[in-house]
């Protein structure tokens, strides 16, 4: 059957590589395609942005790539191109990441690059100025998109008062008043070595990347500072909110607390979550609300494994008519989840396919090395990828069931419509 | 059985026929014990009937509807299983359908993929809430979008009688009328196996998955010939266009500039790949001309692109767009954009950004290779919309032969504003 042998050769095959002082980075060494592709993670993203700034992180990863060091923004991305090197940084609400591709040709040259954009981004006027009218512009562009609408009110809600209230890209109001100090302050605050995860996958041999790590991450300082911010449990479970937007259909964002990445029912609760809604085809949300009764094309849940905040969440887009009966649907799912706990079958099926898709997740370096970024970032341990379809195969239906009822709950739920929904 | 020999770069990529006329495209990738498992028909939106707009689409959807042999839903549970993924997807000239399992179970996808190549069975009961779930992903994607409803008002104008026109999802008045037999008539002339391709990409051989392939596709009996496509052809465009979207949902305005142009398959030796030469010098992320006059010289735009549809069977589609500060007017960036235009046809393109943008493209190829189910798809729409192998494998040194009098010689061609479709997204102030 599903062999849990695909994925054991992997872990056997990451090295740890370290510079002469002491950066480290996990390296899968592979020669069949002439590209090396980087991946790092320092702690910190959007909830690490100053309280009235929201905004502050992805300001600051955007303009990584433009102009640093002795380059200015177009003489930047001028050899960015002439090499085809490919680097870009982002922030999401719990981390700041990094990526690079380049052609192993090019290696020392992107290295380089990526040197200078995280140490020595210059931060000029012109581009800031630019990167924020661009930002606003994303921001207009979502005002009234119903998911983003859906999806900027839940959190605003569940999360007021908590850093993940705030939207991570920030706001109209926010972003304008974001400073180059305050850019440069987050930087000094954020990017140490202490917090930093490095994997890099492709043509290149250790001893070469252990040059290569000293040269590009040998100069950050070693400590952050980062904010403590307070473990976060959404509000307003058991409450809808309705937000009024002339459309025909409704699109419906629901959630509530979920379970830390760290906490050891978190596997058991990832089993769940895929009988749930996450599974494409097999779901109980995709049968019943869209198969069974055409409500909807997209259905789903996942669980946000935030650090700070975990959740279990989901989402919908159904006619103004019938929003009512495709929520009433949902909620009755989740509640027979937690009173009653999947049954053989389905739990079968969902262990199965977590196991047998799990070499699905390295079949591009790039891919692989955000992989093995994040297996560091959650501190999972280099064995993990032989270990994690043995948890998942463990799951028993007493487990589910258990865990089901912590997870669910009494099925409880906050929920954010957008739309016209008739009776609600 | 015909085996074609590839002279290429990078993977070693077969191309073999079955007797039954089934195109077979094996892609080599053993760095993980996985395959992509695809099979592309050679029929998308441009191929629905007058009047039937999305049956194409739709068709795609009933497929997982289940056969004689495996009824609704077993297909679906088996991937899942496995540990697999599937979906499908619709093009303007293609519709095709993959699942990625581990590469002991390909035999397995084989078996249920060539099963519903002709077994499929509808009833009343599964259509119906099936149409519903197309209406929703309508009203989705475009119903509650001002810029996708634009975007279908400028496709219909910039082809006036070629079914590019037309949205792949279909017009709502005409999905709400498709039914089954229309479903089942459209599935009995193009799915078989002469218009058939499978491509498989992953830790396989080509002569493991023509052996697999014998065994399941190969017991289809041949229909004789391969269905053909009836698509008209789009006249030469005699005018300048502009469409106006006016909605009070809309608070960032855009402006798009639309041409009809040469596909791969439609074009003189040479023009398509100058096109993607020409695209790759406007819109290149930091470094294309749009970008660097428009948002960073004129300051009258926070962003600007461009894209070019080249795998196509007909004559397709070429735009550039851009996004204006607050305060600038669309009429003022759309003059700008041809005035980068005019640029080009006037002075051409200089020697370094010729080269850059060489460097880029032909990088992408090998970037691609990283991917199996990149390289499937790849391979899988040039082969659905007439390239060959050949054409694929050459492509780079296509790309190489471009030179800066063509690259002008096509801009000057084709993206003449006298012929011009733009397309103006606003905010309804009034409402």
């Amino acid at each position: 059957m599903n062999d849990l042998s695909t994925t054991a050769s992997l872990a056997s095959r990451i090295q740890i590589v370290r510079s002469s002082s002491g950066i480290e980075a996990w390296l899968i060494e592979d020669y069949t395609v002439p590209l090396i592709a980087m991946e790092i993670a320092m702690r910190g993203g959007s909830s690490q942005d100053p309280e009235k700034k929201p905004g502050t992180a992805s300001f600051l990863a955007g303009l990584l790539d433009e102009g640093a060091g002795p380059y200015d923004s177009t003489e930047f991305h001028d050899r960015l191109d002439d090499f085809a090197i490919e680097l870009g940084f982002s922030a999401s609400r719990d981390q700041i990441s990094g990526q690079l591709r380049t052609l192993s040709r090019h290696r020392e040259e992107a290295f380089d690059m990526f040197r200078l954009a995280l140490n020595e981004a210059r931060l000029d006027a012109e581009p800031v100025e630019r990167v924020r009218a661009q930002l606003l512009a994303s921001i207009r562009n979502e005002q009234n998109d119903p998911d983003a609408m859906a999806n900027r009110a839940w959190f605003a809600t569940a999360f007021a008062g908590h850093p993940y209230g705030r939207p991570s890209k920030g706001t109209a109001e926010s972003l304008p008043t974001i400073t180059r100090d305050d850019l440069v302050a987050y930087r000094a605050k954020i990017f140490a070595r202490e917090t930093l995860k490095i994997a890099v996958v492709g043509a290149i041999d250790a001893a070469t990347l252990a040059l290569e790590l000293e040269r590009v991450f040998g100069a950050l300082p070693e400590k952050a500072a980062l904010t403590a911010i307070p473990l976060g449990t959404p509000s307003a479970v058991g409450t809808r909110q309705v937000i009024d937007l002339d459309i025909p259909q409704s699109s419906i964002r629901f959630g509530a607390a979920g379970l830390l990445q760290s906490d050891p029912d978190f596997v058991t609760a990832s089993v769940l979550n895929h009988v749930l809604g996450g599974g494409m085809f097999s779901s109980r949300l995709f049968r019943e609300v869209r198969e069974k009764r055409g409500l909807a094309y997209s259905v789903s849940s996942q669980l946000a494994s935030l650090n700070h905040g975990p959740l279990h969440m989901g989402g919908t887009s159904t006619k103004n008519e019938r929003a009512v009966e495709s929520l009433s649907i949902i909620e009755a799912e989740i509640s027979s989840l937690a009173l009653e706990g999947p049954n053989d079958e389905e739990l079968d099926i969902a262990k199965k396919y977590l196991i047998g898709s799990y070499p699905l997740r390295f079949d591009t370096s790039t891919k692989l090395a955000g992989q093995l970024t994040q297996m560091q970032v959650e501190n999972l341990g280099r064995d993990y990828m032989d270990r994690r379809n043995g948890l998942v195969a463990a799951v028993t239906r007493e487990d589910a069931t258990r865990v089901a009822k912590r997870l669910y709950g009494e099925g409880k739920l906050f929920v954010t419509v957008v739309g016209r929904p008739v009776g609600m | 059985m015909t085996t074609e020999p590839q002279s290429h770069k990078g993977p070693d990529i077969a191309h073999v026929t079955l007797r039954n006329g089934l195109d077979i495209v094996v892609i080599p990738d053993h760095r993980t014990p996985v395959v992509t498992h695809m099979v592309w028909y050679r029929n998308g939106s441009a191929d629905d009937p007058v009047g039937k707009s999305g049956i194409a689409h739709f068709l795609e959807h009933l497929m997982f509807k289940g056969t004689d042999k495996h009824p609704q839903g077993e297909f679906s549970e088996v991937v899942t299983a496995l540990g697999g993924q599937e979906n499908a997807f619709t093009s303007y000239d293609y519709t095709a359908y993959f699942q990625r399992v581990a590469r002991e179970h390909l035999k397995t996808m084989m078996e249920f993929e060539a099963d519903r190549m002709t077994g499929l069975v509808l009833s009343d009961d599964v259509v119906d809430p099936e149409r519903d779930v197309v209406i929703e992903e309508r009203r989705m994607r475009t119903d509650t979008d001002p810029s996708a409803q634009l975007g279908e008002s400028l496709a219909s104008t910039l082809f006036t009688h070629h079914p590019y026109g037309k949205p792949i999802i279909g017009f709502m008045h005409e999905i709400e009328g498709l039914n089954r037999e229309d479903a089942l008539a459209y599935y009995r002339r193009f799915y078989t196996p002469e218009n058939a391709i499978l491509v498989v990409a992953g830790d396989v051989t080509e002569s493991e998955v023509v052996r697999l392939a014998e065994e399941t596709y190969g017991r289809i009996p041949a229909r004789g010939q391969k269905p053909e496509r009836h698509r008209p052809r789009e006249p030469d465009a005699r005018s300048a266009r502009r469409v106006v979207l006016t909605d009070p949902k809309v608070e960032q305005p855009s402006v798009q500039l639309a041409w009809v142009v040469p596909s791969y398959k439609t074009a003189d030796k040479g023009e398509a790949e100058a096109l993607e030469v020409l695209v790759q010098i406007l819109s290149a992320h930091g470094t294309g001309r749009l970008h660097r006059k428009l948002v960073m010289e004129q300051k009258i735009a926070v962003a600007a692109g461009a894209w070019y549809q080249s795998t196509a069977v007909d004559r397709s589609r070429l735009m550039l767009y851009a996004l204006p500060h607050p305060e600038g007017t669309l009429e003022a960036l759309e003059e700008a954009i041809e005035q980068v235009i005019a640029d080009v046809v006037s002075q051409g393109v200089d020697d370094h950004e010729l080269r850059r943008a060489k460097t880029r493209l032909i990088a992408d190829t090998v970037y691609a290779q990283d991917s199996q189910s990149s390289l499937a798809r790849m391979y899988g729409s040039a082969l659905a919309t007439g390239s060959s192998l050949k054409d694929v494998s050459e492509w780079p040194d296509a790309i190489e032969a471009v030179t800066t009098d063509v690259v002008q010689t096509v801009a000057k061609k084709w993206l003449n504003r006298r012929h011009v479709v733009s397309g103006y997204l606003l905010k309804d102030e009034a409402a």
